[in-house]
């Protein structure tokens, strides 16, 4: 048996204590170390998004970083998304609007418009296209995704805003 | 918290009230339909039923499961393409510590395959390997690390095999065999069916045009790898917990290869990571954890790497297609010859469906009335082919679309109007003995001309009096497909859904179905579909699927078949429960039968709508006069008219219809192809749930635009066998740049044999969209692509021949010559044919 490694960092707002082998990935130390299986994996190798989290409010691939290197910080997974049992309000949209088909993806997705409606609470079609370009998802075809951003930041801004028909019903 | 839209009804919805009877008539009024009552359920945008689970990061993939001492599994594969194993050394591997059991192919000698006529693989190789990837060994340790240091000890000697690379090489080279069976050589399956005289037709028609297309073969990619957990309980009963979208099939190939009763075995499938037809067959990795399960009495898992998942294939299936057309002057078809050569890769998997599938459902848009169909699947040394979504269909189909521009060019007519004008009638009888049901193919094509303002784009075949600007194109293309196949994978005349519905006194219901949830919302339907039905809110009731031990069994998650099938049992299953229901209810309000209703999670009389009971009471009341609730039910497709061999691939309880215009922006200069808007329509029969309809016509197209503009799964290497490059960053597919703004048009043409009138969605709004690209490129700068993907590379080459002077066409120029057997000859039921073989007449010399 290797020697473990051990650290305390804030994990979804709470202090937490993890041992694990020191080689080991964030997205390996949540799964196998903490059993938060929220985050998904889908290449292992930085090239899907789907293991995102994020770390200190900034998205990042959590099968790219070492375990050890979350010392200290503050990190946030898809568990820590939801006030309690009241859901994120992107976490909403998405399921009214079935942005998340396998769901598989959808972790990430919503950890990535999470840190994108913080930065930016009016994000265009275009800046929302951009800022989920390193996730790929298979069911959507990314359009319900879209929708369902634009519809959380328009709520979260405090706007009444409706979805056309056609999101719901398709065009007439 | 409101919904912004105030389109979806409220999370937990109120049901509208339908005592008035003001709701507006249902449309239609049969077996499967509400039976006249007005609708609150079905047709309405409600969530899935598993949708908080699955953004809240609590869905349980098979990967999230772990379970106490349990082990973990690496596959040792091969690295030779086509080798014989002369030995296998694992004393290395077995004396590391932390490792409970390595196996090899001898533990397991028993061969399996989807298909009953393709029993050819083998959980790990015994004798021989057939493609990088191929299984070999496998080990169960402590941890994945030292699973994998083990599999890493594990020698192997190959004594290399000349490769077979190509559909051409197998053509050609018959020695060494990739298998031992098949039609000869390296061919796995040839195909060879005439309907009707069609050198008769070809004689009728005003021009012949032939073409050869080539697609190129795809995988589905899904995001969840896969994944197995295998558990050998104290009492000798094994669990298999998988991310498959067959556990019915699973189930069965387990207890072939394990030596166990079915009965002693229960396989779960855990919500499926997307699957997109990869997770349809038995894989190796699941028997491997099985068996290990067995030999060490812990729980094992295997998860698969992503390099594997490209292994593991069963994708798109790249096929080599002629077609030669007979048209009269307005475009009507006289007679088609359609010719496909499948490469296979290295096993059968679906391939003998898949080839069949190639042929069969060209008749079912435009009237086809005499049809020959020839086709071929090889075996090559490369992962297996299999069915991908729209299943062996999306290849000629882009070759079909393609090959009518070409020939509305020829004849100078519209080619949106030339479709539109040879429908297949709806309830008629193809030439190759498919019936059709609805057919709402004509308002497809409506929809979409008009919301593309194709009238007003499409410059005609005349260069001069362009539309658009240059380098802008537009082209449409239409398709059909099929809403589960008539026929299950294995000979039997049980039926190919079951549902299995309790009600308890506390007022739950609870509905169980083989069926598995792969991201589509099948778990939703049946809520959905039981909730309108019992007049209950479709998030009071607890779904329960895919596990053999608790429910009855559902073929599976493929050919588009869940909703219609499992619908359609779910309406027979709450049927017989709501009868039992009222007729309890009845008696205690003294009133007729036919007065009680059930609504906003009551029962109650019609006429006095205050008068009634709560559904728990109801289902009280029930159970005090009947006993203890629980109904079932059944789904079986109709009899298809076709008898012929291979009359099995094709038929269909209905057929979806979909039309597509596709308007691109080509870069001369550089290649690119820009794919601005798709506008889509589809007919959908009824939407159980329209905003779940939208999803998978969105991701349809999506799919569709992937394989059009840059996905393929292609070999590299001296011998061509290497997987070029098995990782998502190299495997080109659509990120959120590159994916096209969609109009979705649903169009409701109720079929008779659909839940509510429901047809399929999952599969084919596909089919429409590679086809519909590569008109519009052609629209747009002038050249045929007749090569799928349409790659910047294969458009410049054409423009540059264009320039020169030549055709300025890229694509395959000739199939290989075979000698196909003499095609079975049925005559069409326009000719009078019975859907039967004519009797062969021995020709004496």
């Amino acid at each position: 048996m290797k020697q473990k490694a051990h650290i305390r960092f804030s994990l979804n707002g709470e202090e937490t204590e993890v041992a694990f082998a020191p080689h080991k990935t964030l997205l390996e130390v949540l799964r196998e170390d903490l059993n938060l299986t929220g985050t998904k994996h889908g290449c292992e190798l930085g090239e899907c998004g789907t293991c995102t989290v994020l770390v200190d409010g900034r998205a990042i691939l959590s099968c790219l970083f070492l375990g050890l290197d979350a010392k200290g910080r503050e990190v946030k997974t898809i568990e820590g998304m939801a006030d309690g049992a009241t859901l994120h309000p992107l976490q909403e949209t998405f399921a009214d609007l079935g942005a998340a088909q396998c769901g598989y993806c959808s972790p990430g997705f919503l950890l990535v418009a999470e840190e994108l409606l913080q930065k930016n609470a009016k994000p265009t079609r275009d800046e929302i296209k951009e800022a989920l370009s390193g996730n790929l998802c298979r069911c959507t075809g990314y359009i319900k995704i879209y929708e369902a951003v634009e519809l959380a930041a328009a709520q979260m801004r405090g706007e009444v805003y409706e979805l056309p028909r056609e999101s719901f019903y398709g065009c007439e | 918290m409101t919904v912004g839209a105030g389109l979806v009804p409220a999370r937990t919805p109120e049901i509208q009230d339908n005592r008035a009877g003001t709701s507006p008539a249902p449309t239609i009024m049969a077996k499967n339909s509400n039976n006249g009552r007005p609708l609150n359920v079905v047709g309405k945008p409600f969530r899935k039923v598993d949708a908080r689970a699955k953004c809240t990061g609590q869905t349980k993939f098979a990967d999230d499961i772990v379970l106490p001492r349990m082990l973990y599994c690496k596959i040792l594969r091969s690295h030779e393409p086509h080798a014989i194993i002369k030995s296998i050394d694992v004393s290395k591997a077995r004396a590391l510590p932390g490792v409970f059991a390595v196996i090899t192919g001898r533990d397991l000698p028993i061969p399996y395959g989807i298909l009953p006529v393709s029993q050819d693989e083998h959980a790990l190789s015994i004798d021989k390997v057939r493609f990088i990837g191929d299984p070999v060994a496998a080990v169960a340790a402590i941890d994945e690390d030292v699973a994998f240091d083990a599999m890493n000890l594990i020698e192997v000697e190959y004594e290399r095999l000349n490769t077979i690379s190509s559909i051409e090489e197998a053509v050609m080279i018959d020695e060494p065999r990739i298998h031992e069976y098949g039609d000869g050589g390296n061919i796995h399956k040839k195909v060879s069916l005439e309907f009707g005289d069609v050198e008769a037709g070809f004689a009728e028609a005003d021009l012949i045009r032939e073409d050869t297309f080539f697609y190129e073969g795809s995988t589905h990619l899904p995001m969840e790898q896969h994944a197995a957990v295998g558990y050998f309980d104290p009492d000798n009963k094994l669990t298999l917990w998988s991310a498959t979208q067959t556990p019915h099939y699973v189930h069965r190939a387990l207890a072939k290869v394990l030596g166990l009763r079915a009965s002693h075995i229960r396989v779960i499938a855990t919500p499926n990571g997307g699957g997109f037809g990869g997770k349809s067959d038995p894989f190796n990795h699941e028997v491997i954890v099985c068996k290990l399960a067995m030999m060490t009495g812990r729980p094992v898992k295997c998860t698969l790497t992503r390099e594997e998942v490209f292994y593991c294939h069963r994708g798109r299936h790249p096929v080599l297609m002629h077609v030669k057309t007979g048209v009269k002057k307005d475009g009507a078809i006289t007679a088609m010859h359609f010719q496909s050569f499948l490469d296979g890769g290295a096993y059968g998997s679906y391939g003998v469906a898949s080839t069949f599938y190639t042929g069969a459902l060209q008749t079912v848009t435009y009237e086809v009335p005499r049809y020959k169909f020839q086709g071929l699947r090889a075996f090559t040394n490369k992962p297996p082919c299999g069915p991908k979504r729209g299943h062996g269909t999306p290849q000629p189909r882009y070759a079909l679309e393609v090959h009518l521009d070409k020939i509305a060019e020829q004849l100078n007519l519209d080619p949106a109007e030339m479709r539109k004008r040879h429908l297949v009638k709806p309830n008629s009888v193809t030439a190759n003995y498919l019936r059709v049901g609805s057919m709402g193919l004509g308002q497809c094509i409506d929809k979409v001309v008009a919301g593309a303002d194709w009238k007003n784009k499409f410059s005609g075949w005349n260069g001069n009096s362009r539309r658009l600007p240059a380098g802008k194109g537009i082209g449409i293309a239409c398709s059909s497909y099929i809403c589960g196949a008539g026929l299950p994978i294995y000979w039997n005349n049980m039926p190919q859904s079951g549902v299995q519905l309790r009600l308890d006194r506390q007022g739950g219901v609870c509905v169980m179905c083989g069926s598995v949830d792969i991201g589509q919302g099948s778990d939703s339907i049946l809520a959905y579909i039981v909730a309108e039905i019992l007049g209950i809110d479709p998030f009071d009731i607890r779904v329960i699927t895919a596990d053999t031990d608790l429910t009855p069994v559902d073929l599976g998650s493929y050919s588009s078949r869940v909703t219609l099938m499992t619908g359609n049992a779910a309406i027979q299953a709450a049927e017989r429960a709501r009868e039992l229901l009222v007729m309890a209810v009845a008696e205690k309000l003294k009133v007729p039968i036919e007065n009680i209703s059930l609504a906003e999670r009551r029962a109650f009389d019609v006429e006095n709508p205050e008068v009634g009971v709560s559904f728990a009471e109801a289902v009280v009341l029930a159970e005090s006069k009947f006993g203890t609730i629980g109904t079932v039910g059944s789904y079986t497709p109709p009899a298809s008219p076709g008898k012929y061999k291979g009359a099995g691939v094709g038929p269909s309880p209905a057929y979806s219809y979909s039309a597509a215009v596709a308007e691109v922006d080509v870069d001369p200069n550089t290649g690119i192809v820009v794919v601005e808007r798709i506008w889509i329509a589809h007919d959908i029969g009824k939407s159980i749930n329209p905003v779940l309809v939208m999803g998978q016509v969105e991701g349809s197209v999506y799919m569709g635009l992937g394989e059009i503009l840059m996905e393929e799964m292609a070999y590299r290497g001296n011998r061509n066998v290497v997987h070029k490059f098995p990782s998502m960053l190299e495997y080109k597919s659509p990120t959120t740049m590159e994916m096209c703004d969609v109009k979705t048009y649903l169009i409701e043409d109720p079929d008779p044999n659909g839940p509510f009138g429901a047809k399929e969605v999952g599969q084919g709004p596909l089919l429409p969209v590679p086809p519909a690209v590569a008109n519009a490129v052609y629209d747009a700068v002038g050249v045929r692509i007749d090569e799928v993907p349409i790659t910047p590379e294969k458009v410049l080459k054409a423009l540059r021949e264009k320039k020169s002077g030549r055709d300025g066409r890229f694509g395959p120029t000739s199939v290989p010559s075979v000698v196909w057997p003499d095609p079975q000859r049925i005559l069409t039921p326009a000719e009078g044919g019975d859907g039967r073989e004519m009797p062969r007449v021995a020709v004496h010399s």
